[in-house]
């Protein structure tokens, strides 16, 4: 049976009457289906913390650069400095070296995606929010289909559509008996498997990242309010330290993850325009 | 039995992530300069030997 995390199938009804106090729920993936926000409307269903996130994070992203760039000085002034320094590491180090020589029509595309992800990832520990957009997976598979006709479509130009085939799915050097085995592998590996793990990677991150919160700060709770044992309030505190040290370890956690789906999707690119040699 | 499954899947990822970086650790001893070069590298096969444990994770969840 597949579960809700899949089809966001409604949640089980509740039984009426106060919840019984026994027995710890741990979090499951049922906590991250959030009600939408105009309950009833039909038009406006689909609105809801997830998506008001997503445009949120695109309006801040986008204010940030423009306020950057409003008046740019030879003698960068703080904010200017700062939008610069992101766009040349992102340049510097994922561009230049995944691509190749010709990467600099990619860098707007690859600025661009790190900042979504970045600040759609840090969502996920910022205050009030708490929230990582990407660990509903349809976000996830959005922006993995995005990659998927990037680099497919930039091969095809560069070496034309046999060429692009060749390319991906018949590496030069092989012995005819082994191609037989090699050739549906890269295939399967290079037009299938590619947008696959690339989003499960980063959903899985986020949603596994966000349980474990979940679980260190519900268990916390718990332990503190309604367990009887005086054992169990004790260690409460501890619970409640530990969710504290993880928030710091998933920050970690959501740069890295960010930054590995742009550097991922810049190598792409770079082999989809990798010469044949 | 979930979870037994998650936990048997982040074996395999666990020793090669573990190999990924101690190659670069290597590296990096061996050829400071190289540092900026290995470490797309190396997180480039952090996340492909990655997968494989979050696959197993995602199935856990999906698969009840």
């Amino acid at each position: 049976m597949i579960s809700s995390l899949w089809t966001l199938a409604p949640a089980p009804p509740v039984p009426p009457g106060p919840m019984p106090a026994e027995g710890f729920k741990a979090p499951s993936s049922q906590d991250f289906d959030i009600p939408p926000i105009f309950e009833g409307v039909p038009a406006l269903e689909w609105i809801d913390k997830p998506v008001i996130q997503l445009i949120f994070s695109a309006v801040l992203i986008y204010v940030f650069f423009a306020l950057a760039t409003r008046r740019t000085a030879l003698v960068p002034g703080r904010l200017q400095f700062a939008a610069e320094r992101f766009e040349g590491m992102v340049r510097e180090s994922i561009a230049r070296d995944n691509i190749g020589p010709d990467f600099r029509k990619y860098v707007p595309f690859l600025v661009t995606l790190f900042a979504f992800l970045l600040v759609n990832n840090l969502f996920g520990v910022i205050p009030m929010i708490q929230f990582p957009t990407f660990s509903h997976p349809g976000m996830a598979y959005a922006l993995a289909i995005l990659t998927w006709f990037i680099y497919n479509i930039v091969g095809i130009r560069k070496q034309g559509f046999g060429g692009y085939v060749r390319l991906m799915t018949w590496p030069p050097g092989v012995p005819v008996a082994v191609r037989f085995i090699l050739t549906p592998i890269e295939f399967l590996s290079n037009f299938i498997l590619r947008p696959i793990t690339l989003s499960f990677r980063l959903f899985g991150n986020m949603f596994a990242g966000h349980l474990l919160l979940l679980v260190f700060i519900f268990g916390a709770e718990y332990m503190l309010t309604v367990a009887d044992s005086i054992l169990l309030k004790v260690m409460s505190p501890f619970a409640a330290i530990m969710a504290i040290v993880f928030t710091v370890f998933e920050a970690f956690i959501q740069l890295i993850q960010a930054y590995i789906f742009t550097i991922l999707t810049a190598s792409y690119i770079g082999a989809s325009l990798a010469d044949e040699h | 039995m979930n979870v037994v499954g998650y936990g048997l899947s982040a074996i395999g990822p666990g020793i090669g992530v573990g190999i990924v970086f101690a190659a670069f650790i290597n590296g990096v001893a061996r050829q400071p300069e190289a540092r900026g070069q290995l470490q797309s590298i190396a997180f480039i096969g952090f996340a492909l030997s990655e997968a494989l444990a979050i696959l197993g994770l995602v199935l856990a969840f999906a698969l009840q």
